[in-house]
């Protein structure tokens, strides 16, 4: 149990290239923090820095209240849950967990304890005689789990822990990993690029983009209150859409906007709405509709209902305070 | 894997015929030869030849020699193969946590491999030699006095080393790549487990890395028994009082130095024998890998 700060921390590789910059957040005791962003944002780097698997250029990380920078990744009090889940093929189930405990010499009537216990939590019970090669994708992914949470550690760190499993299984994992860290109350710091896994897990988004913070938020605050253009377009799906407000002129308020962004459930067929739409292709999602088009020459997307009439035009008009607005050079918000 | 179907029947053994007739007229034939020949016993003038069935073999297990011959070709490959993969896994383990130029590196270190084993022996040869060679002169400061014309041991560990150093660069490559082949992440999460880098290697690198290590061992035995003739016969010919001649050695020294073709031929099928199964153990346990 312990909290996490990070100040304004940076990192430049030996070669010069610099991948992330004046990094700073604040994680509570037992939060649940989401780095997400597209892949080369910087958001792992960040997360193997925190772990000690890579030099901290700049700034400092602490881990509860000790500045963490030259301690080594088995003295920080973190486990790490890997993308490729990194089970040492020559060992047991059982082998695997207890090896983090084994080398910090816990005596081993404790170690058995914590397996069963990690065991029983995961149910990979019938498993703990097992070779990993000879597990599931969801069951690796299940001990990989239980090696971190044997060591009830201060921290969990996950990087990018569900992108190889197939679609059905990331939605059951997702669910279990949530529920896992609710109830043993250990904070958590979770890389992703999925922004729906991103959505669904944080306490707090993180929304990296080029080595820097575009916006830190609840999942819902992010949601509704995109801070940039970038941050609109990552998350939510499908995404905003991020006209230009020259190709919609004359909408009230928007004079000073360079951008204006409207998400795509946001938007009604309205017969004298305001913004006409050619449509120029229908995806159709079951209970809805995606309806692409163009207005004044720009794309645009709609969701509608999958009963509702189509047309090659469409009159649309957007619910109440529904429109976000974006400074045209900087693409930052604009209240 | 793609299969091709010859429609002409003839062509399949066209293609053949080159590693066929290859594989006949210089391995099937002598192999043949020298079997046929272990069950003779000719004349000291190659007049007569008689068959004399298995008594060519029985005489080897009741020669002294042969059984010292046996000895230390056991001592030399057991030396050879642990010095040359014990070194070369050093060497990998350094390139593999270089990251940068470890290219260069690789490419220097492969280059003993390009030596012809007489010019590697002739080579370390100079280097030991007890009047013009440095390291007599290096070993004589520190009050060692070499000789290995005269000393059995110094005779040994030359061929040894001159035979390990040889291998060092194709023991090297395989463990290069073995270890590359370790994902970075599986020593990280060692590493956050709390295991040192001691650790680390012998816990995790280590046994990761067996299946190389177990398919360099049969090779490295199988270079030190036999491809290390060459070696030999550039420095120390067997010698001093047969404290160098391996088997391989003495099947050449016995037929063709000795001319007594009835044991030379008897030595090289109880060899053929050696190799024969070295290589079911290389296929049966390499094929389905070393388990872990």
């Amino acid at each position: 149990m312990a909290s996490i700060t990070l100040d304004t921390v940076g990192k430049i590789y030996a070669g010069g290239t610099r991948a992330v910059t004046g990094v700073s957040i604040d994680i509570a005791d037992g939060e649940f923090i989401v780095l997400v962003g597209p892949s080369g944002c910087g958001k792992s780097t960040l997360l193997r820095m925190v772990a000690g698997l890579e030099p901290i250029s700049e700034g400092t990380v602490r881990i509860g209240d000790r500045v963490v920078n030259d301690i080594e990744p088995a003295d920080r009090d973190i486990a790490m849950v890997f993308q490729n889940y990194a089970l040492y093929p020559h060992m047991s189930v059982r082998q695997n967990l207890a090896y983090g405990l084994k080398n910090r010499g816990t005596p081993r009537p404790e170690i058995d304890r914590r397996v069963a216990e990690a065991a029983e939590i995961l149910q990979i019970g019938p498993y703990l005689d097992r070779k990993p090669r000879a597990l599931s994708g969801g069951q690796r992914q299940r001990v990989a789990m239980g090696r971190a949470i044997v060591r009830e550690p201060a921290a969990f760190l996950f990087d990018e822990p569900l992108s190889n499993l197939d679609a059905k299984l990331r939605v059951t994992m997702r669910l279990e990993i949530k529920e896992l860290q609710r109830r043993l109350r250990t904070t958590a710091i979770y890389v992703t690029h999925d922004q729906l896994e991103a959505m669904t897990l944080a306490d707090r988004l993180v929304v990296l983009n080029g080595g820097r913070i575009e916006q830190i938020g609840t999942p819902l605050e992010v949601y509704r209150k995109p801070a940039s253009t970038f941050v609109a377009g990552f998350i939510g799906s499908p995404a905003m859409n991020l006209i230009p407000s020259r190709a919609v002129p004359g909408l009230p308020g928007t004079a000073h906007a360079g951008i204006i962004g409207i998400r795509p459930e946001d938007l009604t067929v309205a017969p004298d709405g305001p913004i006409g739409m050619d449509v120029v292709a229908v995806e159709e999602l079951g209970a809805q509709r995606l309806v692409h088009g163009r207005t004044g020459g720009e794309p645009l997307t709609v969701t509608m209902p999958s009963d509702a009439a189509l047309s090659d035009r469409l009159q649309l008009a957007w619910r109440p305070g529904a429109l976000h607005l974006f400074g045209a050079e900087d693409g930052r918000r604009i209240d | 894997m793609k299969r091709t179907i010859f429609r002409n029947q003839l062509l399949p053994w066209l293609l053949l015929a080159p590693q066929l007739a290859i594989t006949f007229v210089f391995f099937l034939w002598p192999a043949a030869q020298a079997v046929r020949q272990s069950f003779l016993r000719q004349d000291a003038f190659g007049i007569s030849t008689q068959f004399v069935g298995l008594s060519n073999f029985k005489a080897l297990w009741n020669s002294p020699e042969y059984l010292n011959s046996l000895q230390v070709t056991a001592v030399f490959a057991v030396m050879v193969t642990v010095l040359s993969m014990g070194f070369s896994l050093l060497l990998a383990v350094a390139v593999d946590r270089t990251i940068r130029s470890s290219s260069l590196y690789t490419t220097l270190l492969v280059w003993p491999y390009a030596v012809a084993p007489a010019v590697a022996g002739i080579l370390w040869w100079f280097i030991f030699n007890p009047t013009i060679g440095i390291m007599p002169y290096v070993l004589d400061v520190v009050g060692y006095d070499w000789n290995h014309i005269s000393s059995k041991t110094d005779a040994l560990v030359l061929v040894v080393i001159a035979s390990a150093w040889k291998q060092i660069s194709y023991n090297f490559l395989f463990f290069v790549a073995g270890l590359q082949s370790i994902p970075a992440s599986l020593r990280e999460a060692a590493a956050i487990d709390g295991a040192g880098p001691v650790k680390r290697f012998f816990d995790i690198t280590l046994p990761l890395l067996s299946p190389t290590t177990f398919f360099l061992l049969v090779v490295n035995i199988v270079y030190a028994m036999f491809d290390t003739f060459a070696v030999i016969d550039a420095t120390t010919e067997g010698g001093p009082a047969q404290a160098t001649n391996i088997l391989v050695y003495k099947v050449y020294f016995d037929g063709f130095v000795g001319q007594n073709m009835g044991s030379s031929a008897a030595q090289s099928v109880v060899l053929m024998g050696i190799v024969i199964a070295l290589t079911v153990i290389q296929f049966r346990y390499v094929e389905k890998k070393v388990a872990y």
